[in-house]
């Protein structure tokens, strides 16, 4: 101790070359930060309270879905795609079998496609509740966040009963889903469809014209579209800076063109556009999904699968009673169908955006080559060259509006 | 608009440059050389009748069969025309090297350095080229054919054991 002391000189002060007042600090956002929402780590140079500069660092949950899907059969790789984007797992589910349909060049009833519209535009709602209610939560209003809770969990009961599973529904097959919808269910969607309205209205007006909430986000984050176009943005936060961008009506599949909705479109891409957009995108789901329900009443009742054998699990009560029924089973699970040679990209109108399949296919059992073109991982890689100039609340905040999803994210 | 338009379009600035891959099963898909692969990706994005503004994705494939054993693709779309392109550029291995597009689209920069990181392909000029879901000290290129998933000893998942 006296040593130490010692060394010490009245003429040397101790901080010389380290002072706090003059010198940038690093802070660590991440990996396991609450307000990044996922496992990722922003490595910044903060000045104050200002950002300098940052580094995204990604792949902290890295799982090899590609690597993987290399080595299994189509069915296989399902389970995969679900846990992409876990907030809104059937629209990867969908657009997976949706690539393979295209692949094997198999058309699809117009009941399925009624069907999966609307599992893909409830998985859209849930993914916008929990995006939105969280930007709620990170400008510090949780009410909004807990108003609407009950209602997501409203559509994993849904879920539950169409499929039995909640968060990673593996609902799809080749050709369509796995059983109809029952009574119960479209009675749920019905109720839903009652019940979120006034809720949702609710929501909004919480945070529409908050004075707290509109100066915490307007004009914060503001992306031109060119830069938004410059970084390959899509979805939400691309239409928010007035892009009007949507595959489902640019590029329709499921018959997304025999409905009637509109596209909302931001004008500033400020993080309170982006709030605004994935709430209109919420109202405009609920049109959808009601003239689906409509449509599904035309169509005749009990079709949910294509008639393709060679590539349709055979139902579950053969499998178990029925020799044929077990060998066929077999064989699709295990890929011993033959699959045409072909390339094929796909793409699906995720709640984050542009969600693609990139599909070599050689004819054996497994593809060769699968890529997720995703969302989260395009719309992300801007976020350490916009935050630079920004407070880190504002940089939180815009976080929370990119809506990133670790899964999405690494992949 | 349509493919052949498309098609036609890019043979009448780049005449014997570009190479249809004729059954394609949706997209257009053309190959150029890396050479000309800068050239190319700038008339597509700034030729008025063309406008591929937005670059939807870039990743590649590995045919250890080939002479040229890496493939870089390009999957680019028209929002205006609403049409899509795909194009390939076929790389000599093992160290594969091609110009980087950070240079035509900024968001070329987090898909190269995907690229690299699974297939180890060089991106010449890119600002920041480093592994980005691996760790850094990683030796291998994970995705290449030469690492298999599982055991090779094991035989009953292999074509050649069910008539294929």
């Amino acid at each position: 101790m006296s040593e130490f002391i010692s060394k010490i000189t009245p003429n040397q002060p101790v901080f010389e070359d380290n002072d706090p007042q003059d010198e940038l600090i690093t802070l660590n956002i991440g990996p396991t930060h609450p307000a990044t929402h996922g496992v990722f780590q922003n490595v910044v140079q903060i000045d104050g309270e200002r950002i300098v500069s940052g580094v995204s660092t990604i792949g902290y949950i890295h799982r090899a879905f590609e690597k993987i899907a290399e080595h299994r059969p189509f069915y296989q790789i399902t389970p995969l795609t679900d846990r992409l984007n876990y907030c809104s797992a059937p629209i990867n589910n969908m657009g997976w079998h949706m690539t393979v349909e295209k692949l094997l060049k198999i058309e699809i009833p117009k009941r399925v496609q009624y069907m999966r519209v609307i599992i893909m535009e409830l998985a859209r709602i849930a993914d916008h509740i929990i995006c939105n209610g969280i930007l709620g939560v990170d400008t510090g209003a949780f009410s909004g966040f807990l108003y609407v809770m009950q209602e997501r969990e409203f559509i994993y009961e849904i879920f539950e009963e169409i499929c039995g599973a909640r968060l990673t529904t593996n609902i799809g097959r080749i050709g369509g889903f796995e059983r109809d919808f029952n009574a119960i269910a479209f009675e749920k969607i019905r109720e839903f469809l009652k019940r979120y309205p006034p809720v949702l209205q609710e929501f909004e007006e919480l945070f529409v014209r908050n004075r707290i909430f509109i100066e915490r986000t307007s004009g914060v984050a503001a992306v031109t579209a060119e830069d938004a176009l410059d970084y390959g943005w899509s979805g939400p936060i691309l239409r928010a800076t007035g892009v009007d961008y949507d595959i489902r009506v640019q590029n329709p599949y499921c018959s997304y063109d025999e409905f009637d909705f509109d596209v909302p479109v931001g004008t500033t891409g400020d993080v309170y556009d982006r709030f605004m957009v994935r709430n209109a995108e919420m109202w405009q789901s609920l049109r959808i999904i009601e003239q689906a329900l409509d449509k599904i009443e035309k169509e005749p009742k009990g079709v949910f699968h294509a008639e393709v054998p060679d590539f349709y699990l055979p139902p579950k009560e053969q499998v178990y009673t029925n020799m044929e029924a077990l060998i066929y089973h077999f064989k699709i699970v295990m890929g011993e169908v033959d699959t045409p040679k072909a390339e094929v990209y796909h793409a699906v109108e995720g709640a984050n955006g542009e969600l693609g399949f990139y599909l070599i296919h050689d004819g054996g059992r497994s593809p060769y080559r699968l890529h997720f073109r995703r969302p989260s991982f395009v719309n992300y890689q801007m976020f350490a060259p916009m935050s630079a100039g920004m407070l880190i609340s504002d940089a939180i905040i815009n976080m929370s509006s990119l809506n990133v999803i670790a899964g999405e994210l690494d992949a | 608009m349509v493919n052949s338009f498309l098609l036609d379009k890019l043979e009448e600035n780049f005449p014997t440059k570009i190479q249809e891959i004729p059954d394609a099963h949706d997209l257009l898909t053309v190959i150029v050389d890396k050479e000309d692969l800068i050239e190319v990706l700038r008339f597509l994005k700034s030729n008025s009748e063309l406008q591929f503004i937005h670059l939807t994705d870039i990743t590649a494939v590995h045919y250890p069969h080939l002479e040229k054993e890496f493939a870089v693709v390009y999957h680019i779309h028209s929002l205006v025309h609403n049409i899509r392109i795909r194009v390939k550029v076929f790389l000599q291995g093992p160290n594969p090297e091609i110009p980087t597009a950070t240079v035509v689209w900024k968001g070329a920069n987090w898909m190269e350095r995907e690229t690299f990181d699974f297939f180890g392909v060089n991106f010449i000029g890119h600002p920041d080229l480093r592994r980005i879901l691996n760790v850094d000290d990683m030796e291998v290129f994970p995705m290449r054919k030469e690492y298999p998933l599982e055991d090779p000893n094991r035989v009953d998942k292999k074509d050649l054991y069910f008539g294929r």
